[in-house]
């Protein structure tokens, strides 16, 4: 038997922006066990319930991240909503699917610009870099935030978009996609990236499902669950199809975003044009008593919000199951095999958001 | 609005076999909860197949120990551990036992208390 090393891969490495420790179980320079460790940094924010009423919680909710910031505001209110039997106005609907678009597409270029500078393309992380400024300026512009918006709060939006504003995105988006073609292109063509992706980091069709893989890991695999399909806020109106590879390896994974920016871009152009007059929130009395699980699409997968209520300002209890929690235990598996040299790349391919696992 | 959500009471021996009945199904898991209500913990284990959930839920006290499901769906130790670190309950059986080292907290258990607006426990 070969003898085995471990290998201690993290919390702190260069493809790491965050805390994470692997211990990887070596035989030669191939991994044959990966044992995870989290947990350096979890801040306990759901907690908070306690010291914070339930609408002013939407601001801590939104701040479990610093990259789908967006969309866990927007999964929280969708929660009390719900279980307060609120309906929230169609435009504040449709505004909260552009929101959570380019919430999509910008999170996709950081991480496919984080991707390209882990196999030392600088040129292209750089591009993907400068693609991603032009959403966060929209983002900026509709909302007042460029990381955190602040925009989402129960019963609807705190701003809405001029029309004139929504031409002028809608504009930006054509130019955007312009330039996402020749940038995807290096990601999907583009022989070296090719070479270091295909056939790497395998993870089955049914392993992905009964390890409960979510997002492009699971889309990458073959696996097709995007939350989107269940039409919460405007999906229900809008007609999309989402983008499933199946080689479950590390192209497939990056494929799925790749190609998911142009889904954006025509959910977000779909929204625009179908996007009704009207009031943008409703007042909201009393306080939630009850119970639900909210769902949606986040750039990393799935994410679940789950509220119970008493009946009080306070909430009993918040739980939050993010999509890079969830993305762990198939992270562990499709390590196995890989050889060492390849376990940066692979870990990055599940864009592993450690601020969300560790809210 | 979207569907209401029912949550089926079970008992804490029917835990693996509920979780065998979904998996034999074809579900996958997509999510273990506790909370803490007065002195009782509520884990709920939430399925899904075709984007449809449902959830099953135990009531338990802290001393009670709670079957593993990691036999059953291998992800589900990351909840388990979780559910072991912050409220202390001992979940047995684990594929993957981290041993309360899965999260480092200044406090140990510390959803196992409930602080109120403007004090401490």
């Amino acid at each position: 038997m070969t003898k085995q090393i471990v290998v201690p891969f993290g919390p702190q490495h260069p493809v790491l922006p965050e805390p994470i420790h692997l211990d990887l179980v070596l035989e030669d320079e191939t991994v044959v066990d990966a044992i995870p460790t989290i947990g350096y940094v979890h801040r306990g924010l759901e907690k908070l319930v306690e010291k914070r009423e339930f609408t002013e919680y939407v601001f801590i909710a939104e701040r479990i991240c610093g990259i789908c910031s967006y969309i866990h505001s927007n999964t929280y209110c969708e929660c009390i909503e719900q279980i307060m039997g609120i309906e929230v106005p169609d435009r504040a609907q449709y505004l909260r699917t552009i929101w959570s678009e380019y919430s999509r597409m910008h999170s996709h270029l950081l991480w496919l610009g984080l991707f390209a500078d882990s196999m030392g393309f600088e040129s292209v992380f750089m591009n993907a870099w400068r693609l991603r400024e032009h959403l966060l300026d929209d983002m900026e512009s509709t909302t007042g935030g460029r990381v955190i918006q602040g925009v989402c709060k129960v019963g609807g939006v705190r701003k809405d978009i001029a029309p004139e504003k929504l031409d002028e995105m809608l504009k930006g988006l054509k130019g955007i996609e312009r330039e996402l073609q020749d940038l995807t292109t290096v990601f999907l063509d583009d022989s070296s990236i090719k070479n270091r992706l295909v056939g790497v980091g395998r993870l089955s069709c049914e392993d992905a499902y009964q390890l409960g893989a979510v997002g492009p890991t699971a889309r990458g695999s073959g696996v097709d669950i995007d939350l989107r399909s269940t039409g919460y806020a405007a999906y229900g109106k809008i007609n999309f199809k989402p983008v499933v590879e199946h080689g479950g390896d590390c192209y497939a994974r990056c494929a799925v975003r790749a190609k998911e920016l142009f889904t954006s871009i025509d959910i977000i152009e779909q929204c625009i044009r179908k996007i009704p007059d009207g009031p943008v929130d409703v007042k909201v009395t009393g306080a939630p008593d009850g119970e639900f699980f909210a769902r949606s699409e986040q750039p990393r997968g799935e994410v679940i919000h789950y509220v119970k209520g008493n009946g009080k300002k306070n909430l009993v209890r918040h739980r939050v199951r993010t999509p890079t929690f969830t993305n762990i235990p198939p992270l562990v598996t499709l390590l196995k095999g890989v050889e060492l040299a390849d376990v940066p790349v692979v870990v990055l391919t599940i864009d592993p958001c450690i601020g969300c696992a560790e809210r | 609005m979207m569907e209401p959500q029912t949550i089926t009471p079970i008992g804490v021996g029917d835990v693996v076999q509920t979780a065998q009945k979904a998996k034999d199904a074809g579900c996958r898991l997509v999510l273990m909860s506790c909370t803490k209500i007065a002195d009782d913990f509520e884990i709920t284990y939430s399925y899904e197949k075709d984007l449809k959930m449902t959830h099953y839920r135990i009531t338990v006290k802290q001393d009670t120990v709670v079957p593993s499901i990691s036999s059953v769906y291998f992800g589900a130790f990351v909840y388990e551990n979780e559910i072991h670190d912050l409220y202390g309950i001992h979940v047995s059986g684990m594929n993957v036992d981290f041993k309360g080292t899965f999260y480092k907290t200044a406090v140990k258990h510390p959803f196992s208390v409930t602080i109120t607006k403007g004090g401490d426990a």
